[in-house]
C-alpha cells in the first residue's frame, strides 16, 4: 500500500518504450530525466528531509563521472568495477566534508557548498593531465554488464530507468526508516531531536555521504551513456539546476523531486527553440514557484487535490447526516 | 622579487575593492532584512551594462554613469517589491532560491538585450600606465581605489550619522521594536535593496574598464562579493571591506605566485577555512545566535 505510488510509476516507465518504440522524446529524453531523477532524489533527501542546503551537488556527480571515465579509458578497468571505485572515493570524500560543512547553517552552509562545488570545477578544468581540461574526456567505453554490453539508446533506456526506479526505492524506505524519521525531527527542530536522544550530527552525516552516493552514481552513469564529458556538465550552474528540480516538484516528496527533475528537463528540451529565453523563463520560474507555491508544484497540487477530495467526502457525510436526523424527526 | 610581490598586491587592492563594495552591498542587505541577495552581482553587471548601453546610446560619459545607477537602484527596489515582499516570512532556503532565480532572471534580460558578447567601458582618464615603485598601475585602478573609500566613507556616515541609516540598523536589530517605534519597516527594505543595488552599480561601472562586462560577468563578481562579506563577518560593513580586500590580495598573490588557473579555488578555500575555524567572520561580532 505504501509503495502504490513506486509501482504505478514503475509501470508507466515500462510502458513507455513499449507504446512509443524509437520515440526520441522517450529514448533520448527519457534518458536525461531518468539521470536528472537520480540526482534530484538524492538531492532531496539532504535538502527536504535533513533541511540542509547544498549549491555544490554537481561536485559529486562530477567525481562519480570523472571517476568512470579516467578510470576506463585512462587504466582500462571494467565499468563496473570503476564504478564502484568512484562511489567509494565520492563517499569518503563526502565523509569528510560533511563533519566541518554541516556544522554550518543556513547562509554560511549555502556559501561553503558553494565553495566546494567551485573548487572542484576548478580542478576539473584546470588538472588538464588527468581530466582532459576544458575539452573535456572522450571515447569512454560502453558500459558492460556481466557481458551485455549497453550500446544503444533502448538498452540504455532500461538500464537508467533500472537505475532511477531503484534510487527512488531505496529513497522511500530510507525516508520512512529509522534514519528518515530521525532525519525529519532534526529538520523540525535540531535541538528538540538532540533532547529525545537523537544524534543529529551522525544522522545529517549519514544522508549528506547518502546523498552524495546518488549524486556519484549517477555521474558514472552519465559518463558512459554520453562517452564524453567536459566540466560545463559539472558547473555551479548544474548544481542551482539540481536544487531547482527538488524544490520545482516539492521539497520532502520523493516523487516531488522526480516529478521536478522530469518537469525541467521536458522544460529544456521544449525550451531549445527559444534558446535565447531559456535563462529568462528559468529564472522567472524558479521567482514564481518559490513565491506562490513554496512547497512546489507537485506537492502544492496534490495537497490541494487532497484537500479538494477530503472536504467533499465530508461535505457527503454532512448530507447524509441531516437525511438520518430529519427522518429520525 | 619584492617588487613583483609589490605588483601582485598592487593589482590585488584594485580586485580586493571591488569585491569590497560587492560585500558591502550584501551586507547592507543582510542588516536590513536577513537575506543573503544572490542576485548582488547582476546589481554590478547591470550597473557596467546599462552605462556601455546608454554611452553607446550617445550620452556623454558621467551622465551615461549617473543614469546607469538610478536605473540600477530602480532594478532593486523593484526586486524587493515583486520578488522579495510577496514572498515574506519564508525559509533562509526558500529567499535565497528566489534571489538565485532573481539572478538568473536578470542574467537572462541583459542577455537578450545586449547579446552575449563581452563589450568595453572606455577608461575615464586614458590607459596611460603610471610607475609607481617598480609596479604599473591603470589610471582607472586609481578611480577604482578613489571611488571604493568615498563610497566606504559615505556609507560608514550613513549608519553613525544619519536618522536613515540608523533607522535601517534598527530594523535589522529587532524588526518588531522598529516598527514600534514608528520605522516604516517596509519603506526601509526597499530603500535598502535601491542603495545597495545603486552601490553595485557603482562598483561595476568602476571596474568595467579594465575587465570589460557581459550577461555573465555578475556571477564570480557577485560570489567573491559574498565571500567578502561572509570572511569579513556577515553584517558587518566594514568587515566586508576588509574582507574584500583581503580575498583580492589573496587571489593576486596566488594566481602570480601559484597558478592563474587556479586563483578562484585559492579565493574559496580560503572562504571555507574561515567558515570551518571562525564561522562568524574575522572581523565580526562574535555573536552567539549566529553560528
Amino acid at each position: 500500500m505504501r509503495l502504490t505510488g513506486f509501482f504505478i510509476f514503475a509501470a508507466s516507465v515500462a510502458l513507455l518504450p513499449v507504446l512509443f518504440p524509437d520515440n526520441y522524446f522517450v529514448t533520448v529524453v527519457g534518458i536525461a530525466a531518468g539521470l536528472h531523477v537520480i540526482l534530484a532524489v538524492g538531492l532531496n533527501l539532504l535538502i527536504g528531509y535533513a533541511g540542509q542546503i547544498s549549491l555544490g551537488h554537481a561536485a559529486f556527480f562530477g567525481m562519480g563521472a570523472y571517476a568512470s571515465a579516467i578510470l576506463t579509458t585512462r587504466f582500462d578497468w571494467p565499468g563496473l568495477l570503476a564504478m564502484l571505485v568512484g562511489l567509494l572515493v565520492t563517499g569518503t570524500i563526502a565523509w569528510l566534508l560533511a563533519q566541518p560543512i554541516l556544522r554550518l547553517r543556513g547562509h554560511y552552509l549555502a556559501m561553503a557548498t558553494l565553495g566546494f562545488g567551485v573548487i572542484v570545477h576548478v580542478i576539473l578544468v584546470q588538472a588538464t593531465h588527468w581530466t582532459g581540461g576544458p575539452d573535456g574526456l572522450g571515447e569512454i567505453p560502453a558500459l558492460s554488464l556481466l557481458g551485455w554490453i549497453v550500446d544503444d539508446d533502448q538498452r540504455w533506456y532500461g538500464v537508467i530507468a533500472a537505475a532511477m526506479l531503484l534510487s527512488i526505492w531505496l529513497s522511500l524506505n530510507l525516508v520512512d526508516s529509522r534514519i528518515g524519521r530521525a532525519l525529519r525531527a532534526v529538520r523540525g527542530s535540531e535541538f528538540a531531536a538532540e533532547m529525545m536522544g537523537i544524534d543529529a550530527t551522525r544522522a545529517k552525516t549519514q544522508i549528506f555521504v547518502v546523498s552524495a552516493l546518488f549524486a556519484a552514481f549517477a555521474g558514472s552513469l552519465f559518463a558512459h551513456q554520453q562517452a564524453f564529458i567536459s566540466p560545463d556538465s559539472f558547473s555551479l550552474m548544474i548544481s542551482v539546476e539540481l536544487v531547482t528540480m527538488v524544490v520545482l516538484g516539492g521539497i520532502a516528496s520523493t516523487f516531488g523531486a522526480a516529478c521536478g527533475a522530469i518537469a525541467l528537463t521536458l522544460l529544456h528540451e521544449s525550451l531549445v527553440v527559444f534558446e535565447d529565453y531559456e535563462l529568462l523563463i528559468h529564472g522567472a520560474l524558479l521567482m514564481a514557484v518559490m513565491i506562490f507555491l513554496p512547497q512546489g508544484l507537485f506537492v502544492g497540487l496534490t495537497q490541494g487535490v487532497r484537500r479538494r477530495w477530503i472536504s467533499r467526502i465530508a461535505s457527503r457525510q454532512d448530507m447524509k447526516g441531516e437525511r438520518n436526523s430529519t427522518v429520525q424527526q | 622579487m619584492l617588487e613583483q610581490i609589490f605588483q601582485f598586491l598592487v593589482t590585488g587592492v584594485t580586485v580586493g575593492s571591488i569585491y569590497a563594495l560587492v560585500g558591502l552591498g550584501f551586507a547592507l542587505i543582510y542588516n536590513a532584512s536577513d537575506v543573503v541577495n544572490f542576485a548582488q552581482g547582476e546589481f554590478v553587471m547591470l550597473g557596467a551594462m546599462n552605462a556601455i548601453a546608454l554611452l553607446a546610446a550617445g550620452l556623454p560619459l558621467p551622465l551615461a554613469a549617473i543614469a546607469a545607477v538610478l536605473l540600477t537602484a530602480l532594478v532593486g527596489l523593484l526586486l524587493e517589491r515583486l520578488a522579495i515582499e510577496p514572498a515574506k516570512g519564508a525559509s533562509v532556503i526558500t529567499t535565497i532560491i528566489i534571489t538565485i532565480g532573481a539572478a538568473i532572471f536578470l542574467r537572462g534580460v541583459a542577455s537578450l538585450l545586449w547579446g552575449k558578447n563581452s563589450l568595453p567601458l572606455p577608461a575615464f582618464s586614458g590607459d596611460e600606465p603610471i610607475q609607481l615603485g617598480g609596479a604599473t598601475l591603470l589610471p582607472q585602478s586609481l578611480w577604482v581605489l578613489g571611488g571604493t573609500i568615498v563610497l566606504v566613507a559615505l556609507v560608514h556616515a550613513f549608519f553613525n550619522r544619519t536618522l536613515l541609516g540608523k533607522a535601517l540598523l534598527a530594523c535589522s536589530f529587532n524588526r518588531t521594536a522598529a516598527q514600534l517605534v514608528g520605522i516604516n519597516v517596509q519603506v526601509m527594505l526597499r530603500l535598502a535593496y535601491g542603495l545597495s543595488a545603486g552601490l553595485g552599480a557603482i562598483a561595476g561601472i568602476l571596474v568595467a574598464p579594465i575587465t570589460f562586462s557581459s550577461y555573465e560577468a555578475g556571477i564570480m563578481l557577485g560570489l567573491k562579493g559574498f565571500s567578502a562579506a561572509i570572511v569579513g563577518g556577515i553584517g558587518n560593513p566594514m568587515g566586508a571591506v576588509a574582507g574584500g580586500l583581503l580575498l583580492g590580495m589573496l587571489e593576486a598573490l596566488g594566481a602570480g605566485l601559484i597558478s592563474s588557473g587556479y586563483k578562484d579555488a585559492i579565493a574559496f578555500i580560503f572562504v571555507l577555512m574561515v567558515l570551518f575555524f571562525e564561522p562568524t567572520g574575522l572581523f565580526g561580532h562574535k555573536a552567539a545566535e549566529r553560528v
